[in-house]
């Protein structure tokens, strides 16, 4: 019994992150494939340390594994959107799908941003910055 | 409120003493356990908080799980299908959270959502800057996150 919910889990856990490396090389832009990639690795990583935890019936591997997942819950979103406001202040361009962005206008009006170089428009039409 | 859950936690910590097995599920047990016996004790008394809002909160992280499976299907489908549905944007959410404790468990929930990433807290702490990837209206949107999981998660917090 304790075996086939292994399995379950641990297949499900790899299918998360086989999904996050091929929506790293099918997404179009930076934005997106920070996106799918954080989460799905993490629900990949946390369902393989729920299975540490049901297979070893030892009260240290439980405890070791209640804290990685804990802090990994904690800190991912942290370096997700550091690595996202790093980007869209450097001007890494979006894709051309890319229906709003509000963030654009409000960034116009500071003038401590002022100073920050704008993106050159990359040569291949594949990712077009929208104007 | 702070003192019924040190009290819940001491009464649980006395169970496991006694029956001398530190499982987690034996603690659980002595949890709930302390939990009704409190309860019970604390009928009459003023404050009820604390007896309400451990309920909610296993209810808000099941919610969560639910919410976060949903999406992470949704965004594995996107993926594995070769024509792209999504429509990508960055919306502009006024919140509700004002202390930096609301602000920070709202946003770590945001980015653990699948489809939805912070990208930028505005200085005066007002405003969040979401980059969302299925975007079919900005205020539809903007009020199904309000009436979800900020109302939700601010039930909990005051």
């Amino acid at each position: 019994m304790i075996n086939i919910l292994i399995a379950i889990l641990s297949t499900v856990g790899a299918l998360a992150i086989l999904f996050a490396s091929i929506g790293i090389l099918r997404m179009p832009d930076f934005y997106l494939r920070l996106s799918v990639t954080v989460k799905a690795a993490t629900l990949g990583i946390g369902l393989f340390l729920l299975c540490t935890a049901i297979l070893f019936p030892d009260i240290s591997v439980t405890t070791k594994a209640i804290a990685i997942s804990f802090f990994l819950i904690l800190t991912t979103p942290v370096a997700a959107h550091m690595i996202g406001r790093a980007a869209y202040k450097s001007g890494t361009p979006k894709w051309k799908g890319t229906v709003l962005d509000d963030l654009e206008k409000d960034y116009k009006n500071r003038e401590d941003l002022q100073g920050i170089a704008k993106p050159e428009t990359p040569e291949d039409s594949t990712i077009d910055p929208k104007k | 409120m702070m003192k019924h859950f040190l009290m819940n936690l001491l009464l649980s910590f006395i169970w496991v003493a006694l029956t001398g097995s530190m499982y987690y599920s034996n603690f659980l047990f002595g949890f709930l356990l302390g939990f009704f016996i409190l309860w019970i004790m604390n009928r009459n008394e003023d404050d009820q908080r604390y007896f309400f809002r451990v309920p909610k909160i296993i209810s808000f992280l099941f919610y969560f799980l639910y919410e976060m499976i949903a999406a992470n299907l949704q965004v594995a489908y996107d993926v594995i299908t070769p024509k792209y549905f999504f429509k990508p944007g960055i919306v502009k959410y006024p919140m509700k959270a004002r202390t930096d404790l609301e602000i920070n468990l709202l946003s770590t929930i945001i980015s653990m959502t699948p489809g939805t990433l912070i990208l930028d807290v505005s200085e005066d702490k007002t405003t969040l800057y979401i980059h969302v990837m299925y975007l079919k209206d900005k205020d539809q949107f903007i009020a199904q996150m309000e009436n979800g999981i900020e109302k939700k998660l601010l039930e909990l917090l005051r």
